[in-house]
């Protein structure tokens, strides 16, 4: 067993672009879910629209990468008026559905082979769409340390990322100390008593939903960017419920959640993997009881029961205050 | 030519260092050309011909079977080349690649295995009149939407009973189907190992997952979203602990998988298909007649309506839920065993179906088991008709976007009532 080793990747991963993607999604789905109340279980479309927008842009339409990332964000708020028109009136189970399904849809049109020509079908679109963002990279020579080791690219990925995070942050503590922020919690807690209060509920819910998307929208750029390639299989369900996994972990309507949340999950997650891989190449791990390819697996069992254990036994997360996240408020 | 040398070369070579093998085998020794025709979805295509090109230029045609394997014996070595009959194809299946309908092959040192002959396959036009091939289509759609009925009758009695909006039924589906599968590994014929998957998922998946999960968990008061989010981990978890245990290949059971279909006119229709779904149409009505006249039906309709006063009026609301619970895991299960049959199996079947479900549970109206039949129908027929005007690939994005449409004019769903949505 090599610890040192495991450490490396688990703290690499923990500090790492994944760590970035996620909490900027999880950023998004707080504005949603944490602060708003509102069931988005499509934070995968959102990312996949951000993503696929750069790519195709850039790759087949030979567009500035820069006018590229506006425009992703610019068809990451179509996407939330599209899904916020017909279920924001509607109870909260209603959003949930039409949010998966969208996403769903989102995904299989973009692994369609009707739509190879311009989002690359099942293998989605690979080439050098990241070249002027690079070009700027300041780091020729990477990171290589005993415990964290980047390339290149990857260096100045995670330094924007973060400084991207950090932004968003930011922007997400100033807004919910307005009184726009103050509506929004409210509508969480008692929609009729802030509609009573002469306040349009539902534009406040898609101020809230379009939001939340551009955050999505953003992590599904780095997430571009940072491969070098977008593949629609990436941007399945899956990828939601991670989001979820790691805002309930680190505390939903908490500014710091998603990010805390983030860095905890994917250090434990590679951690753990890591520790299979190496418990089975050191033989610790007997052959019949797990092989190279059921590692993979143990990442989403372990996913699906974090969420329900911090579901049913913490739902406030490691930050959360109970009292204020009450999740039921309209169910 | 340069390859064919190569090729002889290398015979030669072989045939030099193996000497006594080669000899040894040379006597009565074959190689078989073989293949197996699958359409996209990896189902078998039957009565597909090609036509084999000996050595001597003499021609044999063969086609595949029920499996959709095909095979040619070659008993002499040499050159062959093997022509795929595009026409033989059935319809709206078409090779990916049309304009290489001709493989050659060549067998130097018979005895040894060759490799399997691929022309994959993709969606092609449909040949047969549109009438025809919409009657077949419809016909599909009902059986699909039997199998969607069957599961969204259980997670409609589940969300009106509980309300709790399972994410996890899909994995009752992949439990039955998988349940059945492990038990015809192990010698056990389909049919009785689907009646011990049904029982075997009514206890599993019905009892102890209500007695031991949700149960405790409304005692606690957990929040309907709270539990939403708990059944999305739950699916989660057991969708990969399937995939752990059974690995990510699909699957067929040992009996009927490929089963020949009969010919009713222009429809086309595997025994099993029919058999399964009557059986389908047979549990939804009885599911009907138990909510509509027996005693815990009722009861189970009235703690939908109002728990609290159900309660009050002597009803065992958690033995009601139990049941219910039990009712819809045994309805799942068989679902699964249906789509087992008809597709295989894999891990992922019941989550790559789950959304369907939901979109019939809400066209019918959320909470409502008649409403879910009604929307399982719908969903079933507009998902296969739909095919006729938007490529197959496409078919389940066009019933989600049809969910969606509905909720835009009536979210209520076609059998709700109005107050269940705001």
């Amino acid at each position: 067993m090599d610890f040192i080793f495991i450490f490396q990747q688990s703290i690499s991963a923990a500090v790492g672009v994944n760590a970035i993607i996620f909490a900027l999604a999880a950023i998004g789905l707080n504005m949603h879910f944490g602060y708003t109340g509102l069931l988005n279980f499509g934070q995968a479309g959102f990312l996949a629209v951000g993503a696929y927008t750069v790519a195709t842009l850039v790759v087949s339409f030979d567009v500035s990468l820069w006018l590229a990332f506006l425009a992703g964000i610019g068809t990451s708020i179509i996407l939330a008026l599209l899904l916020g028109i017909p279920t924001l009136r509607l109870r909260a189970d209603y959003l949930a559905i039409v949010t998966i399904a969208t996403s769903e849809i989102i995904r299989q049109v973009a692994r369609s082979v009707t739509m190879r020509e311009y989002l690359g079908g099942s293998d989605g679109i690979t080439g050098k769409f990241g070249a002027e963002f690079f070009d700027l990279n300041p780091f020729p020579n990477g990171l290589d340390t005993p415990l964290i080791r980047f390339t290149p690219n990857d260096l100045w990925v995670v330094l924007v990322g973060w400084t991207l995070v950090a932004l968003f942050v930011f922007l997400n503590w100033v807004i919910m100390r307005s009184p726009w922020g103050r509506v929004i919690k409210g509508i969480r807690e008692d929609e009729d008593a802030v509609r009573s209060l002469g306040k349009n509920v539902y534009l406040y819910k898609m101020q809230s939903l379009i939001l939340g998307g551009i955050a999505g929208s953003v992590a599904g750029f780095v997430y571009a960017i940072s491969r070098q390639s977008v593949q629609p299989d990436n941007y399945s369900t899956a990828l939601t419920f991670f989001a979820y996994a790691v805002l309930i972990l680190g505390g939903a309507a908490r500014v710091f959640g998603p990010v805390v949340g983030s860095v905890i999950f994917w250090f434990l997650l590679v951690f753990i993997e890591q520790f299979f891989r190496q418990g089975m190449s050191a033989n610790l791990i007997p052959d019949w009881l797990m092989n190279n390819n059921q590692v993979g697996s143990v990442r989403f069992i372990l996913v699906g029961v974090a969420l329900m254990l911090l579901m049913i036994y913490r739902p406030q997360g490691i930050f959360g205050d109970k009292k204020e996240l009450a999740l039921n408020a309209r169910a | 030519m340069a390859r064919w040398l190569r090729n002889a070369v290398m015979a030669l070579l072989l045939s030099v260092i193996f000497v006594p093998t080669t000899m040894a085998s040379a006597e009565g020794e074959t190689s078989t050309i073989f293949g197996v025709m699958v359409d996209k979805d990896g189902n078998p295509l039957q009565g597909v011909e090609f036509t084999i090109t000996l050595p001597d230029t003499s021609e044999t045609i063969v086609t595949s079977d029920a499996t959709g394997r095909w095979e040619y014996v070659v008993t002499v070595s040499g050159s062959y080349q093997v022509t795929i009959n595009p026409d033989s194809l059935p319809s709206g299946v078409a090779l990916t690649e049309p304009d290489r309908v001709t493989k050659s092959v060549i067998v130097f040192g018979l005895g040894n295995a060759l490799p399997e002959m691929k022309f994959l396959t993709g969606d092609g036009p449909e040949r047969a009149s549109t009438f025809d091939v919409a009657m077949q289509l419809a016909l599909d759609g009902l059986i699909l939407g039997v199998t969607i009925g069957l599961a969204a009758v259980g997670l409609s009695l589940i969300f009106g009973t509980t309300g709790l909006t399972n994410f996890a039924h899909g994995e009752l589906m992949t439990l039955g189907a998988m349940v059945a599968y492990f038990l015809n590994q192990l010698g056990i014929h389909i049919i009785p190992a689907a009646l011990l998957s049904v029982g075997l998922s009514v206890v599993l998946g019905g009892f102890i997952q209500d007695r031991y999960l949700w149960k405790p968990l409304r005692k606690r008061g957990t929040g309907l979203i709270a539990m939403l989010v708990v059944s999305i981990g739950l699916g989660l978890a057991v969708r990969y602990v399937f995939l752990y245990i059974f690995g990510g290949d699909k699957m067929q059971y040992q009996q009927y998988s490929g089963q020949a279909g009969l010919q009713f006119g222009p429809l086309s229709i595997t025994p099993k298909s029919i058999v399964s779904a009557a059986i389908g149409v047979l549990l939804i009505a009885a599911t009907v007649a138990w909510l509509l006249k027996s005693a815990m039906g009722k009861a189970s309709r009235a703690v939908a309506d109002n728990p609290a006063l159900a309660s009050a009026s002597g009803i065992d609301v958690e033995k009601v839920i139990s049941t219910v619970w039990m009712l819809g895991a045994g309805l799942a299960a068989y679902a699964g065993v249906i789509m087992g049959m008809n597709q295989g199996v894999q891990f992922i079947m019941g989550s790559d179906i789950l959304l369907l479900i939901f979109a019939a549970v809400t066209l019918g109206g959320l909470g409502t088991a008649y409403g879910a039949i009604v929307g399982s129908l719908i969903v079933g027929l507009f998902v296969q008709l739909s095919t006729l005007f938007i490529p197959t690939e496409l078919k389940y994005v066009g019933a989600l976007f049809v969910l969606i449409v509905i909720l835009l004019v009536r979210p209520q769903g076609i059998l709700g009532r109005k107050e269940r949505i705001g």
